[in-house]
């Protein structure tokens, strides 16, 4: 088996990581801030109960609750509730979401009271507030940690293959019953192109955001 | 007539009364300075009057027009606290500028967001904008500060950044401008340049409350002076009558120690 031939399988598989990569990125990163809500409502059992939540899902091994997630409503119900892709995609959204959460919790928590006081005090609404004064400053001090998880993510993305999805490195496995163990180590090439154009996207916000210091 | 009347106003936290009961009035166009020992309630009395805390008994009005009575501001729309609260301005010890963004921005951001709840044209919206923003441009010309209209508050001096911060607060006309120890912030020869701007306003009449260590301008700018103490106003008079002969033990007490350091 040539060399062209496999790229060309592992390209099939990195389409799969992309896509779990990408649908996880976008819908965790918008259900994290709603969690973060929660964690720091002023309704006290909201807060507890969405703080032992993101313990549970912090607790817990992602590959278990891709495994629970597609199993267990099949156990329970007869009919699994989610297709093999879907049920990927549901655990680490909410996997992820619940790290996202801890992160814009603590960029949150670091912005001083004085930024929401003059807000109010200049006839802001509290959502004015948050949207126009706060996020912005907040989106610049959890960059780093949230460029950290979102590497993270591009490499958990293989831990799909625990319910037979046929991302990059259960493609280069598939090679294995070839006697074909280079595919495998190939695999790395892609994950550090995918992780550098990142790393370079996230220096470029940085840089972006570098305009002003807070 | 006074522009403004404060009366019984109280405020606990938790078990501690800081606030046991105030009333003054004040005249449109004066300017008014609190002074007194840290702890006396002079920042909580500032603080509930722009409403950053809720008295827990009391009225506040302005014109005649009851902006805040205790008994029955739970029932008010939170559009009607902002528009209570932006009958007064306020002027931050630590400036909380808005930091991304520049100087200009600082001053028309609460303004335009303000037009949104207005239901305008799109003529009437482009017509308010200019004139927020060439409002803007006046007043950063009152506090010297036009050539710094596109520079971010990180680039400059706290005494700058003071200064933004008054031309923000005038930026939605409000009756009455507060500030809260203004210059504590500040390093000593900065403190000049922000005193100066507050003399400006007043000059132009602007109707100001501020809360200050700083003595020497509490004497010689203010028309009436408040002398705080446990809670309480311990004693209010112009100031040559606080200053030159304080009739309260307490606020006798307080002046020799504020002077001596002099």
């Amino acid at each position: 088996m040539g060399f062209w031939e496999v790229t060309l399988k592992l390209l099939q598989g990195l389409e799969q990581t992309c896509l779990i990569f990408a649908l996880t990125l976008v819908l965790a990163l918008p259900l994290g801030l709603v969690i973060s809500f929660g964690s720091m409502s002023k309704f006290k059992p909201l807060a507890y109960i969405t703080k032992i939540f993101v313990w549970i899902i912090r607790g817990v091994p992602l590959m278990l609750q891709v495994i629970i997630v597609f199993y267990v409503p099949g156990f329970l119900f007869g009919t699994p509730l989610f297709s093999r892709f879907g049920s990927v995609v549901a655990a680490f959204v909410i996997n992820y979401a619940c790290y996202f959460s801890e992160i814009y919790r603590g960029g949150i928590e670091s912005i001083s009271k004085g930024q929401y006081e003059a807000g109010q005090v200049l006839g802001m609404t509290k959502t004015q507030v948050f949207f126009k004064v706060i996020l912005m400053q907040v989106v610049k001090r959890i960059l780093a940690p949230m460029s950290n998880e979102i590497i993270t993510l591009v490499k958990d993305t293989a831990l799909a293959r625990v319910i037979m999805i046929v991302e990059i490195i259960q493609a280069a496995q598939n090679f294995a019953a070839y006697g074909l163990m280079w595919p495998l180590f190939y695999t790395a090439v892609f994950y550090l192109i995918f992780v550098g154009l990142l790393s370079l996207l996230f220096g470029y916000f940085e840089k972006k955001l570098n305009y002003y210091k807070a | 007539m006074s522009l403004l009347k404060v009366s019984n106003i109280k405020k606990s936290f938790g078990k501690v009364e800081v606030l046991k009961g105030i009333d003054f009035e004040l005249e449109r166009g004066k300017a008014l300075s609190i002074i007194g020992s840290s702890g006396s309630g002079k920042t909580t009395l500032l603080r509930c009057l722009n409403f950053l805390e809720t008295p827990d008994e009391g009225t506040m009005s302005i014109d005649n027009n009851v902006i805040f009575d205790a008994a029955s501001h739970q029932k008010l729309s939170d559009a009607e606290i902002r528009r209570n609260r932006l009958r007064f301005g306020l002027v931050f010890q630590s400036f909380n500028l808005f930091p991304q963004y520049n100087v200009i921005d600082n001053l028309t951001l609460a303004p335009k967001l303000r037009l949104k709840e207005e239901n305008l044209s799109k003529e009437e919206r482009k017509a308010r904008i200019e004139e927020i923003e060439a409002n803007a441009w006046s007043l950063l010309e009152k506090v010297d500060l036009v050539n710094k209209a596109k520079n971010y508050p990180c680039e400059l001096s706290g005494g700058q950044q003071q200064r933004v911060a008054i031309a923000r607060a005038l930026a939605l006309s409000p009756d009455i401008l507060c500030f809260d120890e203004p210059t504590s912030a500040l390093d000593p020869e900065l403190t000049g340049e922000v005193l100066k701007v507050i003399c400006d306003l007043k000059s132009s009449n602007t109707t100001m409350i501020v809360v200050t260590h700083e003595m020497e301008f509490a004497k010689n700018v203010s028309d009436e002076v408040i002398f705080m103490a446990d809670g309480v106003i311990e004693e209010m008079g112009t100031p040559a009558e606080i200053f030159d002969s304080p009739k309260s033990p307490k606020t006798q007490a307080f002046l020799r120690k504020s002077l001596e350091m002099f």
